[in-house]
């Protein structure tokens, strides 16, 4: 009996001793293949991701050595007691709100049209698909141009040719105005990639629907509304998700256009952020902005994936 | 599909309207940039330029530097493309073909850390560089590039690599290769489109980034294209035609690139979220 019980023993503990040697083995075979990259993943996204979190709890100091002082929740409540926070947060928000479904909406049309046309199609293709590829440093010099005061910018001067406006339109200093040009230009660029992916989804509709229709008697508003939209829909929550999180990214053709101006009325979250870390040198309220706007960003992705079944759909 | 002629032509001209809209502001860009600059701007604008004055582009190039931001530009989306390619494959293959304890849990932290844009990890991000002592190096630069990147490219390159079939490894394996053979003779040959496709969006991605490179280099001289024209435009804030002369010493390379390989941008589109690191 016991000599038995030993026996039983020692078998198990020699298969738990291969179990992990097997084990060993394979975290030793596949080491040199991932290795490099989860020491720099580890190191240099979620080191800082998890260290962000801590440092928006923190007065951080950036000396090295140097220590912080634990300040609790007082980042986040500096935030949301922030006038320019809501300003930001709301610029960012109506920034989402306006270029979102303009994006989708003229994407959309423009790909339908494509699909349609006989000649000249990639040309087409082309030019609308270089905005997409163009820096937006430099979108953002040419948006900032376009919209010069005085008579002697591009839109200005059109808009008082086509006797539209009777004074040139101070574009960049108001508010709403400014913002306006934000938009057009996040709209602009954003086009041609919305038009790229509805066309990959396009061409995967058979042409037998679209025969089928016509034999139905469907005009072509029909076939769109009563077809094509519905047969696209996984495509649009694919863009959909990918517009509203690039939509918090709004940062670069604020700072260029505006950086705020005047006063902070067109600020957005990253904007701010920005420059609280490395104008002002305030990098624990800066870390507390991005945690709050990180949380934000995954709340509206778990949300919309719980209410558009998006895992269902595999791009 | 609009077979008739009238809709066609109908379809045409919307089109045409919104090419324009697209162009336009191109050809402004270009006509001012080929314009001698006289502190105002040219009135009534120009949309076509009369001359072929290349005095801006000349001036940004050789007077300002251009040529050192160009080759600072080149020097690094190079070098992230070979490195991104040489880390992300191996890491793309390891996690294809192998498995090993905690897979899956590190997987899904690297697709974890995808849900937030990289942008705000800038802050922590540039203390663990100052702690590194590499603020103002294209080491740390670099570091963080390729960091950026993996979790998306190995998710990218994943999918490719997931779909070549496994019988021709056994063959390999028969032979008595080993898995760097397979890595090196099966799968990196049998996915060069992929390959293509992730090496021009890590390139144009690298030319074109901008936050993390105004945050880390200090040094004028060490400023890539993006920094230097923000930068520039600040100083000859009136003079447009030398700050647009410099835009396009940054954006012709990446218009050529796009329009010789169209083909990949158009299907790497797709992927094109994954990919900016």
């Amino acid at each position: 009996m016991l000599s038995q019980s030993i026996l039983e023993n020692k078998s198990k503990n020699n298969k738990k001793n291969s179990h992990f040697k097997q084990k060993f083995k394979e975290w030793f075979e596949v080491l040199p293949f991932i290795g490099l990259g989860l020491v720099l993943l580890s190191v240099f996204v979620v080191y800082p991701q998890i260290k962000n979190i801590y440092m928006a709890f923190t007065n951080y100091n950036i000396m090295p050595g140097q220590p912080s002082e634990f300040v609790g929740f007082a980042n986040f409540m500096r935030a949301f007691h922030s006038e320019k926070f809501w300003l930001a947060f709301r610029n960012t928000v109506l920034y989402g709100v306006v270029t979102v479904p303009g994006q989708m909406a003229i994407g959309l049309i423009v790909a339908v049209l494509i699909n349609n046309v006989i000649k000249g199609k990639n040309l087409y293709k082309v030019m609308i698909y270089i905005p997409v590829i163009t820096s937006w440093i430099v979108v953002s010099l040419i948006f900032k141009y376009l919209f010069t005061d005085g008579k002697e910018g591009l839109i200005n001067y059109a808009l008082l040719k086509l006797h539209l406006i009777s004074n040139p339109i101070s574009w960049l200093q108001n508010t709403w105005t400014a913002n306006f040009v934000i938009w057009v230009l996040g709209i602009w660029k954003g086009i041609g990639w919305v038009m790229v992916i509805y066309l990959a989804a396009l061409q995967g509709i058979p042409n037998e629907l679209y025969e089928a229709a016509e034999v139905d008697g469907a005009n072509p508003v029909q076939t769109f509304f009563k077809i094509i939209i519905p047969l696209i829909k996984p495509t649009t929550f694919f863009i959909l998700i990918n517009l509203i999180i690039g939509a918090f990214g709004v940062f670069i053709q604020v700072m260029m256009i505006t950086n705020g101006a005047p006063l902070g009325t067109t600020d957005v979250l990253l904007n701010y952020m920005y420059n609280r870390a490395f104008s002002d040198f305030e990098f624990g309220y800066a870390s507390a902005i991005s945690v709050i706007i990180g949380i934000v960003i995954m709340a509206i992705t778990l949300l919309q994936k719980r209410l558009l079944k998006y895992d269902e759909f595999n791009y | 599909m609009v077979k008739s002629k009238f809709g066609q032509l109908i379809i045409h001209i919307l089109l045409l309207i919104c090419s324009a809209a697209m162009v336009i502001p191109f050809m402004y860009m270009v006509a001012t940039a080929l314009t001698q600059d006289t502190y105002v701007m040219p009135y009534p604008p120009i949309l076509i330029p009369k001359s072929l004055y290349l005095g801006n582009f000349i001036e940004a190039w050789n007077a300002n530097n251009f040529e050192r931001y160009f080759l600072n530009s080149l020097f690094l989306a190079i070098t992230n493309t070979i490195l991104s390619l040489f880390i992300s494959t191996l890491s793309a293959y390891g996690f294809a073909r192998f498995n090993f304890p905690g897979k899956n849990l590190i997987f899904n932290i690297y697709l974890f850390t995808m849900m937030v844009p990289g942008v705000l990890n800038i802050v922590a991000q540039y203390t663990v560089i100052n702690g590194m002592h590499l603020v103002d190096t294209y080491t740390g630069l670099l570091l963080l590039y390729v960091g950026g990147g993996i979790a998306g490219n190995t998710f990218f390159l994943k999918g490719f690599f997931e779909q070549i079939p496994r019988e021709l490894e056994e063959s390999i394996i028969i032979d008595g290769g080993s898995r760097w053979t397979i890595y090196r003779h099966i799968i990196l040959p049998l996915s060069k489109p992929a390959l293509a496709t992730f090496a021009i969006f890590a390139f144009s991605g690298t030319w074109d980034e901008f936050f993390t490179a105004l945050t880390l280099i200090k040094t004028p001289i060490k400023r890539t294209l993006p920094i230097a024209i923000r930068m520039f435009q600040g100083q000859f804030a009136t003079k447009w035609g030398l700050v647009f002369a410099a835009s396009l010493i940054a954006v012709i390379p990446i218009i050529l690139i796009f329009i010789i390989f169209q083909k990949y941008f158009i299907r790497g589109g797709i992927q094109e979220g994954a990919l900016k690191g």
